[in-house]
């Protein structure tokens, strides 16, 4: 069956080698706060976009609603930008329909995990093979500063005056537990960092999920700061390294070890710890990765980032198309006058 | 033996049971005989939203009801001729509809003391003398099949599954229908277990000749042939004419299928059949909820798929915002609402009309879009092919309104040739040259369509006010308003591109009775009768809502008054009444039941002042 878009799809692809970051960008104004850290994302996206070897024009940006929801306008490939907690819905159909494209979503800690929290899981459940970019701040900011599902408890806002009182979802928690095979954490003050979950995202043939610490300068400022700064990171987070243990601070001189499921820091100069005794990132352990997601919001702990998962599985898209492969040459495939008299007709004279 | 053969214009038959009886079965197939000998034939299937319920009781009772004729008929029959009833359940319930006079065939096995006291009765209303106003023939069909199918040795259960095939081979004989189409399915039904097939096609047999040897039996009825245009039929639902028409667009669209849909009563089936036609080349998502279902629909309308949602009344709900989304995108998609009685969850099982006003207003902001509504179930077919060419033509979503009575009814579908179906065929654009994504056509004001994966065209829509022509965001004010003037003025277009409405009847007058979608049948029926007595009366039906056609206005001031008979509480009458200042005469049945001929008729008798209310 050749259809109409068959055309499309099979055109000759624009010349790609020469693609740089300048080529995504589009004429329209960046509408962010000065000092917002979606600035940062946009500029890793392009850098990474124009190093994938993927046509223009086979990458599509849906997002929903949001300060992040805006970033389709500023990439010069195709965009949806829809409603409210939607855009996963709309990637999976576009994606489902449309395996040659590459499908992105930009969204935010209220858009993914709140309103469009359904959308979220189910994509991550059937692995949909889309690259979800959360850009999580904490707060609602278009709508000028309420909490938001990964707001803390205790966190004051303008909804909040009296201190959040719910819990926050973890976000990687919730992407691992929904069945995503590549979850990922990164922030925005870590450009090389960054640039490399974006590429490791792209080239993962599955649901991958990076949660982007992204700081809000008017909402909720300096909220991650403890787990970004110069002066603190190194301290308070641990970077996942598949195959290599878990060394953090600011001599790289304590570890990560497992006493029983439970993570706990170790120092590395007091004789009683090796490096042997350290917990050694596997990212195809699914269980480990939940042991390492849910050291998220324990504050004895420092903060994982990297790559928590990257594990292979058959894609939903894949395997739609495969049934439709399948069943070309079954009996009365692409048989329209059976289907239209079905089993039992008469002729009437 | 000699039996009197009685000529009849029309019969209604209606195979009542418990739910695990198999009436759906054996109405499918009378149904189908009726077809293929050459009558008109309307059916319904009537049967408990309980799964599974418990045997015997009263709210477990499964029913099929034919209407078959030697002319052209629309309805599934206001009243029963002829009940079949396999316990006592299914007797009591169907009673009501039995017309005096009438016939019941009841399977006395089906009466014994369990059965009678599920059903509440005190006395056996086969015995007690109950029934004296109609014919009744007793048979304890159990007895009957026992010894029949004695040699085969089978597991009594068996026995007892295959009554249902001795009650259509009686109605058969009854009919003189043929059972070679009967014995032809179950011969492919049961390939694999020979002594099944020989139970039934003997039990098929069994009430055949039941009829013809007994003597109580002394009138066999013919229905002759209806001089019906030639072709080839088969019967079908609104639910798979729906499905069957979705593939058939996209096939003449020469674009593949996408369908996003969550499971609803009474839309379900449509899921059901596109699910099962990987080998057409659809692809179709069983989404999380009904928002992702369109959601799902309008990604791969982006892609260029011909993409199409089914749901009903809550799940239409669910879907208004993502509606609108549409609009702004100007995306094709085709809604499928099956409507079913509100609001809330209300009747879920149940036929209404009271989606109309959700399809037409239902979104917030000015988000216009054509609405179209389906006649009967083989109209399900002719709306879902119209649906998709205006969602091609003109890069917006429609509705199409179809009801739970449509959609699980059947009726004779005259099969189409592929070829004489229009071309739906769109056109992509691909030349970067000059490309904007909101340039319209001159004519249709239709948006070009560019799909992802074509180089130089890269671009973003979204739910933001566009600017004209270019598409970009913008907030200018008398952009707005332009913007929202144009989308307006696209969708009224349409008028020029729909049929004028048809008046039957005089032409003008006093009374014209204004229909839409699924009661066709019963305004029809009713005003057929009606002239045939003389009534000097006019109907207009409508399958198209929005635009109206663009003679209804015209057409409503030649009559002095308007009846607007509808499952709703006056929809169509209150946007008659805005957009052309009439003011029209409800017929307003809000019971979660389909339109009866019967009160059509009393209604317009009433108005003609024959009948004092």
């Amino acid at each position: 069956m050749i259809y109409k878009i068959d055309e499309i799809i099979n055109l000759n692809p624009s010349p790609i080698q020469q693609l740089t970051p300048k080529d995504f960008k589009t004429p329209i104004d960046v509408r962010w706060c000065s000092g917002c850290g979606g600035y940062s994302i946009l500029a890793q996206t392009q850098r990474i976009l124009a190093s994938l070897g993927i046509p223009r024009e086979k990458i599509v940006f849906v997002s929903g609603i949001g300060c992040s929801s805006r970033f389709p306008y500023y990439v010069n490939v195709y965009g949806i930008h829809s409603m409210h907690g939607r855009a996963i819905a709309i990637a999976s159909g576009l994606k489902i329909a449309r395996p040659d494209l590459s499908v992105w979503i930009a969204t935010g800690d209220g858009d993914c995990l709140s309103i469009g929290g359904n959308h979220f899981i189910h994509a991550a459940r059937r692995n949909v093979n889309l690259k979800v970019i959360m850009f999580n701040n904490a707060v609602y900011s278009l709508t000028k500063g309420q909490y938001s599902p990964t707001s803390l408890p205790g966190q004051i806002t303008k909804s909040s005056p009296l201190g959040v009182l719910d819990d926050p979802f973890n976000p990687v928690g919730l992407a691992l537990g929904s069945g995503a095979t590549f979850v990922a954490r990164c922030y925005d003050r870590d450009q090389k960092m960054m640039q490399l979950m974006f590429d490791r995202a792209a080239r993962h043939d599955g649901f991958a999920f990076i949660e982007a610490y992204t700081n809000c300068v008017i909402y909720n400022d300096g909220a991650f700061d403890l787990y970004t700064r110069k002066e603190s990171r190194a301290e308070h987070t641990v970077l996942l390294e598949h195959g290599k243990p878990l060394i953090f601070g600011d001599n790289m001189d304590k570890g990560i070890i497992l006493d029983g499921f439970t993570p706990r820091v170790v120092s590395l100069t007091d004789g009683k710890w090796s490096v042997n005794d350290l917990i050694v990132h596997n990212e195809q352990d699914t269980t480990l990765a939940f042991i390492l997601a849910n050291m998220t919001y324990n504050p004895d702990v420092p903060r994982p980032m990297g790559v928590f998962l990257s594990i292979r599985k058959p894609t939903y898209d894949e395997k739609v198309t495969e049934q439709i492969e399948f069943y070309k040459s079954a009996p009365g495939a692409y048989d329209f006058d059976k289907l239209l008299k079905g089993d039992e007709y008469w002729e009437l004279k | 033996m000699e039996k009197r053969i009685e000529y009849l214009e029309d019969v209604t038959i209606r195979f009542a049971g418990d739910s695990g009886d198999g009436m759906q079965l054996v109405g499918a197939q009378f149904s189908n005989t009726s077809g293929i000998y050459g009558n008109d034939v309307n059916t319904f299937p009537d049967y408990p939203s309980e799964i599974r319920a418990p045997e015997g009781t009263l709210y477990g009772v499964s029913a099929y009801q034919i209407h078959f004729a030697r002319h052209k008929i629309n309805t599934f029959g206001d009243f029963i001729d002829v009940l079949i009833a396999m316990n006592a359940s299914s007797l009591k319930v169907n009673l009501p509809k039995l017309r005096r006079g009438g016939i019941i065939i009841a399977n006395t096995a089906g009466f014994d003391e369990k059965n009678l006291s599920l059903a509440k009765y005190e006395t056996n209303p086969l015995e007690d003398g109950s029934l004296s106003d109609y014919q009744v023939y007793k048979i304890d069909i159990n007895r009957v099949l026992t010894h029949v199918l004695e040699d085969l040795n089978l597991n009594p259960k068996y026995v007892d599954k295959t009554k249902n095939m001795f009650a259509l081979g009686l109605a058969y004989w009854l009919f003189n229908r043929p059972l070679e189409a009967t014995e032809n399915w179950l011969k492919a039904k049961f390939a694999k277990k020979p002594d099944i097939l020989e139970a039934n096609l003997r039990a098929l047999k069994a009430g055949w000749n039941y009829g013809a040897s007994r003597e109580e039996f002394a009138i066999q009825y013919h229905i002759p042939k209806a001089d019906l245009e030639p072709g080839i039929y088969r019967n079908i639902t609104g639910n798979e004419a729906v499905a069957i028409g979705l593939v058939i667009a996209a096939k003449r669209a020469n674009l593949p299928l996408f369908l996003g849909s969550y499971p609803i009563t009474p839309a379900t089936e449509i899921l059901h059949f596109i699910s099962g036609f990987k080998k057409f080349g659809v692809k179709h998502l069983q989404a999380e909820d009904e928002i992702a279902g369109i959601c799902s629909a309008i990604g791969a309308s982006f892609g260029g798929y011909l993409a199409a949602t089914t749901t009903s009344g809550p799940g239409l709900s669910l879907k208004v915002e993502s509606i609108g989304l549409a609009v702004m995108l100007e995306l094709p998609l085709i809604i499928v609402d099956v409507q079913r009685a509100g609001p809330s969850t209300g009747l879920p099982t149940k036929p209404e009309q009271s989606d109309l006003f959700i399809a037409m207003y239902g979104r917030h902001g000015e988000a216009p879009l054509p609405i179209l509504a389906a006649t009967s179930a083989a109209d399900c077919f002719n709306m879902t092919i119209e649906a998709a060419r205006i969602a091609l033509k003109y890069m917006t979503p429609v509705i199409l309104l179809t009801d739970g009575y449509i959609a699980q009814g059947t009726n004779p579908f005259k099969i189409p040739k592929l070829e004489e179906l229009p071309d739906l065929t769109p056109t992509f654009v691909t030349d970067p040259e000059n490309f904007q994504p909101y340039k319209r056509d001159p004519v249709t004001l239709a948006r070009l369509w560019a799909l992802p994966g074509t180089p130089g065209l890269e671009h973003r829509i979204g739910g933001l006010e566009k600017e004209d022509i270019t598409g970009l965001v913008s907030h200018d004010p008398l952009n707005h308003q332009k913007m929202v003037e144009i989308r307006q003025k696209k969708i009224d277009g349409i008028v020029n591109d729909i049929p004028d409405a048809v008046v039957e009847g005089e032409q003008e007058g006093d009374l014209l009775i204004v229909g839409w979608g699924g009661t066709y049948g019963a305004i029809k029926d009713a005003f057929e009768k009606m002239r045939q007595s003389g009534y000097k009366i006019s109907m207009c039906h409508l399958r198209y809502l929005n635009p109206f056609p663009k003679n209804l206005g015209d057409i409503l001031k030649r009559f002095r008054r308007i009846l607007i008979p509808e499952l709703n509480n006056g929809q169509l009458r209150a946007i008659l009444a805005s957009k052309y200042l009439v003011r029209g005469i409800g017929l307003n049945k809000i019971q979660g039941l389909p339109l009866k001929a019967i009160e059509v008729e009393m209604k317009v008798k009433e108005l003609l002042n024959e009948v004092r209310s």
